[in-house]
C-alpha cells in the first residue's frame, strides 16, 4: 500500500480534500454561479452509467460541457422548472479521499460522496464514487477539467434528480 | 380474484361517457390489482427491441405487468418469453439484466433450463420416480411476436396476431419512426430508468399530452436555438394534430414536416446540425448520405402512444412499468444507427441526455408534475378528472377520432381500450 504519511503527499492531500469540500459546501447551499467559476473552459461534468469510461460514446445521466453546465444552472434558477422551485435540499459529505496521480499541473483524486436529498417530507439517500481532475493555477488554487459522479446504482432504477452531485 | 366477476361493474363511474374520470382511477389497490389481471394478463405487452438481445443466446430481462420475465433469443433466432420463476420452487433463473448465455440454470438446486425454457436438467432425478414429466416442467412461456423489432408478449393464447392488434395505421406509423436510423437499422444506445410515485395511468395519459409541453417545459424550451424553439413551439406555431389509431392507440402528430423523414431531404442543413454534416462530410459521406443521416438524427416528428406500456416518443422510446397502485417505472430508451457514424450516435446521445432521465432538462419536471398529480387525488375525492379536452372540435379521422394537437382525444382512445378490456 502506498505510503501516505509523507508530509509532501499530505499537504496536497489537504489541499485537494478543502478545494472539493469547498465545492461541496457550494453546491449545498446552490451558489451555482461560484461553481461555475471553479471549471476550466473545456472541463466536463460527467455522472456516467454504469462502468464503462468511454463516456463520449455512451448514454449518460449528464454530460456537460461549460454550455451545458451553463444552460442547466439557468434552469435551476430562472424558476419556470417545477422541479427545482423548489428544489429538494441537500446535505453531502465527501470523504475516502485517495490521489490517484500529479502529472505536471494535474491532479487525479478519487473520494466517497454521500447525500441525502430532502423534498416533500420525504429524504432519500445517494452514494457516488467521485473522481476529480484538477489543473492547479498560478495563484495556487485548483480548477476542474474533469468531475466524474458515478452514483452506485448508476445504472439501476434512479429518481429524477433536481440538484448537482 | 376471479376473472369471471368483475369486482369494478360500474365502469361508467370510473371512466364516464363524458370523458372524466374518477379518483379511484389512480388509487385504488384493488382496482390495480383487476388492472393487473384484465389488461397486462391479456394484451400485447412491449418487453424489448431486438437490438437488445442481438445474437444466439443473448437475453434481457423484462416486465409484462407485474411478472419479471426472460427475453431470450435461441440458436435459431427464435424470440422467447418466459417467465423468470423456477418451475421446483420459484427461485428466479436469472438476475442479469442483460448478457449471452447458453442455458438458465437456478441457483437453488441446480434445474437447467434452454433457451426455449425446455427443462433439461434435474440433478438426482431418481427421487421423483419414472413418471416425472420434464416437458411438463419448463418455464412458464408467453406467445412472443414483433413488428419492425419490437417484441411484445403476452399471456393471452386467445389474444388477435400482434399486427392486427396493432392495425395498418400504428404498422405505419412505427415504420416511419424507424427511419430515424438514416438508412442503418435502429439501435438501442443505453437507457434511462426512473421511478416516480404515480399510478401507471398517469403516464400512459402524458405520451399523448401536447398541452402540457410549452407548460412544463419552458425551461428546455429556453435552452434550445431559435429555430429549435420554434419547432417545439408546436402549440401556437404548428399544424400538427392528434389522433385515435384504435385498440387504444393513439398519434400526436407534433411536427408535422418531420413525419417522413425521407421528404424534403433536400431541405437545408439546420444550424445545430451543421457541425456535424461537416463532420460527415470529412469522414467521406458522400453529401446526399450526410442529408439523409443529418435529417435523421433530430428524430421523428411524432410521438406514437401505444396502449398499454410503450411509446415512440420524438427520438426514443417510453416505456412503463406499473409497480404498485402508486407507483410506476419508467424507462427512456436512447437509440441511434446500427453501423453508423458514431459523430451522428454521439449527437444522438448528448440530444437524448438534453432533455431525458434523471437529470434531463425535461424528464424531471415531468416526474415532479405526475408526483403532484398523484398527490392532490389526496383530497376531492368526489371531484372528477377531466380528459374532455378538445372534444369540440374533434373531426373523424380514418379509424377515429381526430384533434388539435392539446386534445385529449389520445387519452380518451386509452381509456377507451382499458374499459373494453376491464369489461371482458
Ligand atoms: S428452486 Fe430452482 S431448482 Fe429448486
Ligand atoms: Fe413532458
Amino acid at each position: 500500500m502506498k505510503d501516505v504519511t509523507n508530509t509532501q503527499d499530505l499537504a496536497l492531500l489537504s489541499q485537494v480534500a478543502a478545494f472539493i469540500w469547498a465545492e461541496a459546501d457550494m453546491l449545498d447551499a446552490k451558489a451555482y454561479e461560484d461553481w461555475l467559476e471553479l471549471w476550466t473552459k473545456d472541463g466536463l461534468y460527467i455522472m456516467p452509467m454504469g462502468e464503462g469510461e468511454d463516456y463520449a460514446n455512451s448514454l449518460n445521466l449528464c454530460y456537460d460541457n461549460d454550455k451545458m453546465r451553463r444552460d442547466r444552472i439557468g434552469r435551476f434558477r430562472q424558476g419556470f422548472s417545477i422541479s427545482s422551485a423548489p428544489a429538494a435540499q441537500t446535505v453531502r459529505a465527501m470523504s475516502r479521499f485517495v490521489i490517484e496521480k500529479v502529472e505536471g499541473d494535474a491532479v487525479t483524486v478519487r473520494c466517497a460522496e454521500q447525500l441525502v436529498e430532502d423534498k416533500f417530507g420525504r429524504q432519500r439517500l445517494f452514494a457516488a464514487n467521485t473522481t476529480y481532475t484538477l489543473i492547479r493555477q498560478p495563484d495556487g488554487g485548483f480548477k476542474i477539467a474533469q468531475k466524474v459522479a458515478r452514483l452506485l446504482n448508476s445504472d439501476g432504477m434512479l429518481t429524477s434528480l433536481s440538484y448537482l452531485f | 380474484m376471479s376473472l369471471d366477476t368483475p369486482k369494478f361493474s360500474d365502469l361508467d363511474a370510473l371512466y364516464s361517457a363524458d370523458s372524466k374520470i374518477a379518483t379511484a382511477m389512480y388509487e385504488d389497490p384493488e382496482l390495480f390489482a383487476e388492472e393487473m389481471e384484465r389488461v397486462f394478463k391479456r394484451t400485447w405487452v412491449w418487453v424489448a427491441h431486438e437490438s437488445e438481445f442481438p445474437d444466439k443466446g443473448s437475453f434481457k430481462l423484462s416486465t409484462v405487468g407485474l411478472e419479471p420475465v426472460i427475453v431470450v433469443r435461441d440458436r435459431k433466432d427464435k424470440i422467447h418469453v418466459m417467465v423468470n420463476r423456477c418451475r421446483h420452487r420459484a427461485a428466479t433463473v436469472c438476475e442479469v439484466k442483460k448478457g449471452k448465455t447458453s442455458s438458465f440454470q437456478c441457483p437453488y438446486h441446480g434445474w437447467g433450463y434452454g433457451l426455449d425454457g425446455s427443462l433439461r436438467a434435474v440433478p438426482y432425478p431418481e427421487q421423483y420416480g419414472d413418471d416425472f414429466d420434464k416437458a411438463q416442467h419448463g418455464l412458464l412461456k408467453l406467445r412472443a411476436e414483433s413488428y419492425n423489432g419490437m417484441v411484445f408478449a403476452t399471456f393471452n393464447e386467445d389474444a388477435e396476431p400482434l399486427v392486427d392488434f396493432l392495425g395498418p395505421q400504428v404498422c405505419r406509423y412505427i415504420d416511419l419512426f424507424m427511419k430515424q436510423g438514416g438508412g442503418f437499422p435502429i439501435k438501442v444506445l443505453g437507457e434511462h430508468q426512473f421511478t416516480v410515485p404515480m399510478n401507471w395511468k398517469v403516464q400512459l395519459e402524458n405520451t399523448t399530452d401536447g398541452y402540457h409541453f410549452p407548460v412544463v417545459h419552458k425551461s428546455f424550451m429556453q435552452t434550445l436555438d431559435g429555430e429549435t424553439n420554434d419547432m417545439f413551439d408546436f402549440l401556437e406555431k404548428g399544424k400538427g394534430w392528434i389522433e385515435d389509431l384504435g385498440n387504444g392507440h393513439s398519434v400526436m402528430v407534433m411536427i408535422p414536416e418531420l413525419v417522413d423523414l425521407d421528404d424534403n431531404l433536400d431541405a437545408p442543413i439546420p444550424d445545430r446540425f451543421a457541425e456535424l454534416a461537416q463532420e460527415l462530410r470529412d469522414d467521406g459521406y458522400p453529401e446526399a448520405q450526410v442529408k439523409k443521416i443529418v435529417r435523421a438524427v433530430g428524430g421523428a416528428g411524432f410521438n406514437l402512444n401505444l396502449f398499454p406500456n410503450v411509446s415512440f416518443s420524438l427520438a426514443f422510446f417510453r416505456v412503463l412499468t406499473p409497480v404498485t397502485v402508486e407507483r410506476t417505472d419508467i424507462r427512456h430508451l436512447a437509440l441511434g444507427m446500427d453501423g453508423g457514424p458514431a459523430a451522428a450516435n454521439r449527437m444522438r446521445l448528448r440530444l437524448h441526455e438534453h432533455f431525458q432521465g434523471p437529470m434531463g432538462f425535461g424528464s424531471p419536471d415531468d416526474a415532479e408534475v405526475w408526483e403532484r398529480v398523484q398527490r392532490g387525488t389526496k383530497g376531492g375525492e368526489a371531484l372528477p378528472i377531466l380528459v374532455n379536452r378538445g372534444l369540440i372540435d374533434e373531426v373523424p379521422g380514418e379509424v377515429g377520432p381526430k384533434g388539435h394537437i392539446s386534445a385529449e382525444t389520445g387519452m380518451r382512445a386509452a381509456y377507451a381500450m382499458w374499459k373494453r378490456m376491464m369489461a371482458q
